[in-house]
């Protein structure tokens, strides 16, 4: 009879012995974890620290003396502040300083010359003031003295400070906060009509009969494949001061909100749509069914049936599209005009004003919204899971004339859109000078006689985008497979979970900015990556890294979770098994990842435009800066180069993959043909 | 669930008696194991002999798959040890300890072929190639797929596939098999020869086997020993005819077979009292007056006056206190027997299940609405404590 003893006899828990695998797959995730640790954890740290440091000169931290004509007879100890107080050297907003401000000793002396026999003494009043003599770091409350030669060079350092007053600054900066109700606004309204466009085009394209399903889908997933600065670069041909359409918008500009909002929808689209079609491709055929026993008018099974089961769908998609609209920042830049937006104030900040503080809070400021979406996206992911597993029998849409038609209709509008965008660009790309000369000509395509980087650039974005996809696909894989395979470690693989899923919740301007900050720091042992394309590898890599990785964990959870267990009864290392059975099988998803990589490297840019140095200029980024001087039809050139590389990219891949599945994969062949017993 | 054709009590088999005097192969001894709050096994001891095929069995959530688990290091145990060949093997990671093993999903590495599955064990410990190829091409023959070897698993039947992933795990020649479920996801025919071909193939390697099933008939036919597990403790541990013929709890009893089950008061030496009247039962260990469970398995109840019992060796009538009168209510034919449902006056409300076989219905023409007397043979009314 069994007793109802229900706890462990006392004792401490047993634990097995790690063997030497474990201990390889565990070696193997920490280096991992320590390139997400390095490449995410530590810049956004120090980007948050630098959002709460404030730098001022403080005068009350120095004290001078001066000798006379003689270079003895010092006189009294006196503060800088009261120096400054005496004759006002410098206003108050000098005292304001950057990380990097320095003021000259010298202004404090009004009759200084540094070809006097005058000598002077300076020493702080506590440990924290510092100055600069020459190019040598001075701190502490030691008296040092200088003739007047030396002394011209003596600079005072700020000191700094942690609190919010770069938060209170940037909030009684009205331009500034204007911009949080601008792109807040923007997004909203860009999502709502994303979602309207993306659901009716996955309900026709799922719900109905209608022909072309094969050409729409893949006319959406275009703007995938472009930057989303192309699409502001269409809509000033289309409708800007000389567009072809100007007229049609009744007086109102392209240039802000409406531009913003149109290429927004451009651009989002294809996510949308994707997140949108999975979930309502799910359908199950006996709800329908039910619907209509019950009588239910179309309508009605509409709003209680098709929609309440896309509901997660749609919240994800929500959510996605206001994420990359609001964090995006090559779209406004271009069409933006005047109009404030958040990821745009960050580039101004840093790149215009070299303000990196106030860059900083920004970047905070923008984390938030990103932050908000992440978490909702994952518990929604969470609940669709269990609607996917549910057992239901697929919807087959009947035929239905009118309705197929009206799908139609609708499909062809919107590929007209799409269409229409990237042949614009295309034609711009083309023509000899629009609008007053239409003669074709491939002058727009000489880059190196523009400024920009030229044909490096494109060549530049070629290799970043060859090493993201190799690099990362190989980092990302490994890394899932140790946190996916390793036994016990709950600690660390949860840990290592969270790192690589917070890229998805980190604009690509925040992450750019908080690796100037780490990595540009002269302290920095990887400071020697700053500047080269390493960093823009590195930085690529991470900025995608959390689709890819959930790209590989799916792929290895579908594997027998028994591999591992019978590997190790055959006494075959992990590392046998990942390369003959685990990677093999994979192949196709590593693929994938692979390509998702370069077509992102290949479009990316809000990461890297405070990244890239003279010779490792990139394709993206030489769009923004030939924009910005006005040669906007080598712009589009050069959007159009990077379209073509990545259906190139994309055609490739499918080859490939067709060639290497066919060499290796010939077990999935053969799985459709098998005999039953 | 249970299976509706009670299973003929195999025979003993003869390698059971043969090999008990050895000294255990595997012990484990005082195990535990909790997931949290949940205790999965309570000390759990129990002695496995060198070329031995234990079943563990018990219905789903038993603890059977986490014991064989933790033998294969797989889910380490809480607490408790293990002992494998006179090794302490408690805390040993799984690719130190010497098992083979094969999951319900045969696991097999599907962009392998056959002979590759089963190689990749041997090619990794360094055995020539010309060893290797000889090795794959016996175990292949073992199995029975000798022609196969080029293929894939997917173009393999279920079957096919589990014959491969059991030469695969006796590749390397372990000490020990670990089968987990392996006949769950197959059909029923192919379930039945394989399970013949499993016990035959265990015979001629000696290998020492442990099985773990929630499949009673499987259990029966294949295992030396059965361990009958229930809420993560052992219940019994014996050949299969003990557990069917000397089921030492209710559970067990009831598990293994089906039983007739009465409320019950126990009585003065081997007698029980069942609805007011009196039985002469089994012998038993429970005091006098404790209200107690009778069972009798329907297969044991015997029709009065046939033939069919002579060829077991009792007699026509065992105790006259026994023989009740009954009333044949229904009865349904499931081929090799009647499944007849009676009712007695001296067992108040509740019915009776008895099986009949097919020979003493027509003999005694028994059919719905006759009165017939039947007898519950003394030593097959057994006694358990109130659950």
């Amino acid at each position: 009879m069994t007793l109802a003893v229900d706890f462990l006899p006392p004792g401490r828990a047993l634990r097995q012995q790690i063997s030497d695998d474990d201990r390889l797959k565990r070696a193997v995730m920490f280096v991992v974890g320590i390139y997400l640790v390095i490449a995410l954890a530590i810049p956004l740290f120090v980007m948050l620290s630098k959002s709460l440091s404030t730098y001022t000169f403080d005068l009350h931290q120095f004290e001078f003396q001066v000798s006379d004509e003689s270079g003895g007879g010092w006189s009294d100890p006196v503060t800088a502040a009261a120096l400054n107080t005496a004759i006002a050297a410098f206003p108050e907003s000098d005292l304001e300083a950057g990380a990097d401000g320095r003021l000259q000793a010298a202004k404090l002396f009004a009759d200084f010359s540094f070809r006097s026999p005058v000598r002077y003494r300076i020493r702080g009043t506590s440990e924290e003031a510092h100055f600069l003599a020459g190019s040598q770091l001075v701190r502490g409350t030691e008296w040092k003295e200088y003739d007047s030669n030396h002394f011209r060079r003596v600079m005072l350092r700020p000191s700094r400070s942690v609190g919010l007053s770069n938060f209170t600054e940037y909030f009684s900066t009205p331009s500034l906060v204007r911009s949080i109700k601008n792109s807040v606004m923007i997004a909203l309204i860009s999502t709502a009509v994303t979602l309207t466009v993306a659901f009716g085009l996955a309900y026709a394209l799922n719900r109905s009969r209608m022909r072309g399903k094969g050409a729409f889908k893949l006319i959406v997933t275009i703007p995938i494949l472009v930057p989303s600065l192309l699409p502001g670069i269409a809509l000033v041909y289309l409708f800007g001061n000389q567009g072809v359409f100007k007229d049609l918008l009744l007086g109102h500009s392209i240039y802000g909100p409406l531009g913003i909002v149109v290429g927004s929808v451009f651009f989002t689209l294809p996510h949308a749509f994707l997140i949108i079609s999975t979930a309502l491709s799910v359908a199950d055929a006996r709800h329908y069914e039910a619907a209509t026993s019950l009588r239910a008018s179309r309508w009605r099974t509409f709003w209680t049936v098709t929609v309440p089961g896309a509901r997660y769908g749609l919240i994800s998609a929500a959510f996605v599209v206001f994420t990359l609209v609001i964090t995006d920042f090559g779209l406004p830049k271009v069409i933006g005009g005047q109009y404030g937006m958040l990821a745009v104030d960050i580039y101004k900040q840093v790149i215009g004003q070299q303000n990196f503080e106030m860059g900083a809070v920004v970047s905070v400021i923008l984390l938030i919204p990103a932050f908000l979406a992440f978490a909702v996206d994952r518990m929604t992911q969470r609940r669709q899971v269990a609607l996917l597993s549910a057992r239901a029998v697929p919807f087959e849409p009947k035929p239905r004339r009118g309705f197929d038609a009206a799908c139609f209709a609708f499909c062809s509008l919107v590929a007209i859109f799409v269409l229409g965008m990237i042949g614009m660009c295309q034609v711009a790309a083309l023509v000899k000078f629009w609008p007053y000369d239409l003669s074709l000509s491939l002058r727009n395509y000489a880059f190196d006689l523009m400024d920009g980087g030229g044909w490096d650039a494109y060549y530049n974005s070629i290799r970043l985008a060859l090493m993201t996809a190799v690099i990362g696909s190989l980092i990302v894989f490994t890394g899932a497979y140790m946190v996916e395979k390793t036994k016990g470690f709950g600690l660390g693989r949860g840990a290592f979970h969270m790192l690589a899923m917070l890229p998805m919740a980190v604009p690509g301007m925040v992450l750019g900015l908080a690796y100037i900050f780490f990595f540009n720091n002269p302290g920095n042992p990887l400071h020697g990556i700053y500047g080269t394309m390493a960093i823009l590898v590195l930085c690529t890599v991470t900025h995608f890294y959390t689709v890819a990785h959930l790209t590989a964990l799916t792929a290895l959870k579908q594997l027998d979770p028994e591999f591992e267990a019978v590997a190790d009864s055959l006494k075959i290392p992990f590392y046998k098994l990942f390369f003959r059975v685990t990677l093999p099988v994979c192949l196709p998803a590593l693929l994938e990842i692979a390509i998702y990589l370069f077509v992102n490297a290949m479009t990316t840019v809000s990461a890297v435009v405070f990244l890239y140095a003279t010779d490792t200029k990139l394709a993206s980024v030489a769009i923004l800066n030939m924009d910005d001087a006005g040669d906007i039809a080598p712009a589009a050139a050069m959007g159009m180069m990077i379209f073509y590389t990545n259906v190139a990219a994309k055609l490739l891949h499918a080859v490939v993959a067709r060639l290497l599945l066919a060499r290796t994969q010939g077990w999935r062949q053969v799985a459709q043909t098998a005999v039953p017993a | 669930m249970k299976h509706a054709t009670a299973p003929a009590e195999p025979a003993m088999p003869v390698s059971a008696n043969r090999q008990s005097e050895r000294r255990p192969f595997l012990e484990i001894s005082g195990l535990w194991k909790a997931y949290g709050d949940f205790v999965a096994l309570r000390d759990i001891d129990l002695q496995v002999k060198e070329g031995e095929f234990v079943c563990f069995l018990g219905p789903s959530g038993c603890g059977k798959t986490t014991l064989l688990r933790a033998i294969a290091g797989l889910d380490i145990q809480s607490r408790g040890a293990i002992r494998q060949a006179g090794q302490d093997i408690s805390r040993l990671p799984p690719a130190q300890r010497d098992y083979g093993i094969v999951f319900q999903s045969y696991a097999l590495f599907p962009n392998l072929t056959i002979e590759k599955n089963i190689a990749f064990g041997l090619e990794n410990i360094g055995r020539p190639r010309r060893e290797i190829a000889s090795r794959v091409s016996d175990l292949l023959d073992l199995v029975g797929l000798s022609s196969q070897g080029r293929k894939y698993p997917a173009q393999l039947s279920g079957g096919q596939q589990q014959r491969v992933a059991l030469a695969r795990a006796m590749a390397i020649s372990p000490g020990l098999l670990l089968l987990d479920e392996p006949l769950s996801a197959l059909d029923a025919k192919v379930r039945v020869h394989l399970r013949h071909e499993i016990k035959e193939l265990q015979r001629k390697l000696g290998v020492t086997t442990i099985m773990v099933t929630h499949d009673q008939e499987e259990a029966l036919s294949m295992a030396d020993r059965i361990v009958v597990m229930n809420q993560g403790g052992i219940e019994q541990v014996g050949t299969p005819t003990e557990i069917y013929r000397h089921p030492r709890t209710l559970f067990v009893a009831d598990f293994i077979g089906e039983t007739n089950q009465f409320p019950a008061t126990v009585g003065k030496g081997a007698q029980v009292e069942i609805g007011h009247t009196r039985f002469a039962c089994a012998e038993h260990l429970l005091p006098a007056g404790a209200a107690v469970v009778a069972a009798v398995r329907p297969a044991d109840i015997i029709p009065h006056g046939a033939d069919a019992h002579r060829a077991t060796g009792l007699e026509a009538v065992g105790n006259a206190d026994n023989l009740i009168d009954a009333h044949v209510e229904d009865m349904e034919f499931l081929g090799m027997f009647w499944r007849t449902r009676l009712s007695a006056p001296r067992l108040k409300e509740t019915p009776l299940v008895a099986d009949f076989s097919t020979n003493a219905v027509r003999r005694l023409c028994i059919e719905i609405g006759s009165a017939i007397q039947v007898e519950i043979p003394q030593e097959r009314l057994l006694l358990f404590a109130k659950a």
